[in-house]
């Protein structure tokens, strides 16, 4: 306790030394899947901390346990003249719009939401050009020539992210089939990993040899499934390669630690702004994952398919469909 | 043929399905036959799911998580059984209350002890009941039609659901060929021709509800660590309640209790077949209403063809010996 205190004592002196005038006082806000989530809360927390080590800036967090805690957490942290509050998925949209009006001071940055104030910065994702990519993938590495969806909630944000994989394995394969399943039309839908992977057990008996699963923790299902059977799956949000090393062909990555460390320098060094940015494969918002567990499933000449196509995405000659009212709350 | 492959693939998924939707009707049956109602169900299986993901990651082996899952279940049920039997208090306010508790608990705890946003680890394996493969199944997979059956649907389930196979006509022997079973069935309809017989009333309603933890902790641990392979928020997902609806429709009874099971079981596994399908005339069906056909077939089947409910007299009534 003692040593906490003497160390906290000793950063409060180090922060005041090293920043300048400058030196503002950031807030992140976790929505209910908390801190360590393995997924999108701790793609956030990473982004902090490396803005936090690199500019030597402390930052508050906050983990809600419930819904109904966002508007209060979002005014209470306003009320004590926080520089900038960045929240942290499209549940907080409705609270953010609230509060953000009641205080014009504050800086707002809201993750996976369009809010429009003269204080808001909205950051979304162009999930569908990463699923376009992890799409192609899937279509180069099947070998039945039918590949699986299981989308969690029936959103249109998840559907974006059927689009833009049905049309990457199209891009690849004009004959390949698409079986697709979502496991629910409530939030419920996120957490039956139990269903999820019997609609992957399914899938997979049909012909399919690879699934794609855009279903937050029940998409653990999905992947446990793919073990079980023998079979490939796609992780989503944050690598999920590791989970069931063999067993994963790659992940959809959607950045969220680069949109936090982006919201947070730019507003230590002034260019901060309000408006809409959206973070696609040109911003590297969004990507597919490669790393020592799944390195040895891609060959060269998947490589250079797929590079060829992020540069034909970002110079605007692909251009990948979207799914309207993606980032809106519902 | 592909008809025949599809009907195989929906038969195997129901089995896996009706599991743990068997095993907690049976136990919602045994207390509802001697007069407890239980709508706990669906926090004791929670409850179990945890425990036995939890104490299988810590151990790696999935026989301590099923110890700990049943203990889980039998603990519940045991402060359901004081609250009904002892305490004479309202058995849906104590379910409910149950069913609440372990929502918000089961995670907090798995956050406090694992730090993975609520979630327990995956477990290997070796710290799972995994799928066996019964004997001569790889060799009789070229027999047609029953050699097929034999390797699809009967093989390659998990130990708790062969063991399931085994409960059920243990629970139905016990209920209507014991003298425990006649005891029960007696207390659940007239707790006081059973007192002026000499039997504690409160003593028979206690193994009841305990045995009705068992059967419900099972359901739990294959959940967790049979199904799936960690514990997740609410993963139960209303299976507790789904399995009261099918002990209802099946009358209280073991069979018709395990035929109303594996029709959820079936028509879940239906539903998620249909999702995206183009059929003849009708063209797609929406998601939306696919994922609403097994609770739009409770409702017809309950009010419909259920009939008369002759549920058991004294369910839901604390017992007072003096009046």
């Amino acid at each position: 306790m003692l040593k906490k205190l003497a160390f906290a004592i000793v950063a409060a002196f180090a922060g005041s030394s090293a920043g300048l005038a400058a030196d503002i006082q950031p807030v992140l806000l976790y929505d209910v899947g908390g801190k360590f989530d393995k997924s999108f809360n701790e793609a956030a927390h990473v982004g902090a901390e490396k803005f936090s080590t690199e500019t030597r800036i402390s930052y508050r967090d906050f983990e809600p346990s419930s819904e109904t805690q966002y508007e209060q957490a979002l005014k209470r942290f306003a009320r004590r003249k926080a520089d900038l509050i960045v929240a942290v998925g499209v549940g907080y949209s409705v609270a953010v719009r609230n509060v953000a009006s009641q205080y014009p001071d504050v800086k707002f940055t809201v993750i996976d939401a369009i809010i429009e104030l003269p204080n808001v910065q909205s950051i979304t994702f162009r999930e569908n050009e990463g699923s376009f990519l992890v799409g192609m993938i899937a279509a180069m590495k099947t070998e039945s020539n039918k590949i699986g969806f299981i989308g969690g909630m029936d959103i249109p944000l998840i559907r974006r992210f059927e689009r833009g994989y049905q049309q990457g394995a199209e891009y690849v394969n004009g004959d390949i089939t698409l079986i697709e399943n979502y496991v629910g039309t409530t939030p419920s839908a996120w957490n039956d990993p139990i269903k999820a992977s019997e609609m992957a057990r399914s899938q997979y008996a049909r012909g399919a040899d690879i699934i794609f699963s855009a279903a937050g923790p029940s998409g653990l299902g999905v992947i446990q499934a793919a073990k079980d059977t023998g079979n490939l799956s796609i992780g989503v949000d944050s690598n999920q390669n590791h989970v069931a090393p063999g067993f994963v062909l790659t992940s959809m990555l959607k950045r969220v630690d680069l949109a936090v460390y982006m919201a947070m320098k730019e507003a230590s060094d002034g260019s901060w702004q309000a408006g809409h940015r959206v973070m696609g494969l040109e911003e590297g918002g969004v990507d597919y994952a490669v790393d020592e567990h799944n390195k040895g499933m891609f060959t060269d000449e998947m490589k250079a398919r797929l590079e060829q196509a992020r540069a034909k995405i970002i110079s605007g000659e692909i251009v990948v469909g979207d799914v309207a009212g993606s980032n809106s709350s519902h | 043929m592909e008809f025949f492959a599809d009907l195989t693939l929906l038969i195997d998924s129901t089995f896996r399905t009706a599991t743990p939707l068997v095993l907690a009707g049976l136990a919602g049956l045994v207390a509802e036959r001697s007069g407890i109602v239980d709508i706990g169900l669906e926090g004791k299986m929670l409850a179990a799911a945890f425990a036995a993901a939890a104490a299988a990651a810590v151990s790696g082996n999935p026989w301590v998580g099923m110890v700990a899952g049943v203990l889980a279940s039998m603990f519940l049920a045991l402060i359901h059984g004081y609250v009904s039997i002892a305490q004479r208090g309202n058995q849906i306010v104590s379910g409910m209350a149950i069913n609440i508790a372990v929502a918000g608990l089961a995670p907090t705890l798995a956050n406090f002890w694992f730090h993975q946003g609520g979630q327990t680890p995956l477990l290997g394996d070796e710290a799972r009941f995994s799928a066996i493969t019964l004997p001569f199944a790889e060799r009789l997979s070229d027999v047609p039609v029953l050699g097929q059956l034999y390797t699809e649907i009967i093989s390659g389930h998990n130990l708790v659901t062969y063991l399931t196979v085994l409960i059920i006509p243990a629970v139905a022997w016990m209920v209507y060929r014991t003298s425990f079973g006649l005891r029960l069935r007696a207390v659940g309809e007239n707790p006081e021709a059973v007192d002026t017989a000499g039997i504690s009333v409160t003593k028979l309603r206690y193994q009841a509800v305990l045995i009705g933890g068992l059967l419900c902790g099972l359901s739990g641990v294959v959940l967790s660590t049979g199904m799936g392979a960690a514990f997740i928020r609410d993963m139960s997902a209303g299976k507790g309640y789904l399995a009261l609806a099918a002990m209802i429709f099946g009358r209280w009874k073991p069979v018709p209790t395990l035929l109303a099971c594996l029709l959820f079981g079936f028509v879940d596994a239906l539903q998620g077949r249909l999702q995206g399908e183009n059929l003849p005339l009708i063209g797609e069906i929406p998601v939306q209403f696919t994922i609403m056909l097994p609770y739009v077939l409770t409702v017809i089947i309950l009010a419909g063809f259920a009939g008369k409910m002759d549920a058991p007299k004294a369910s839901g009534i604390p017992y007072e010996k003096d009046h």
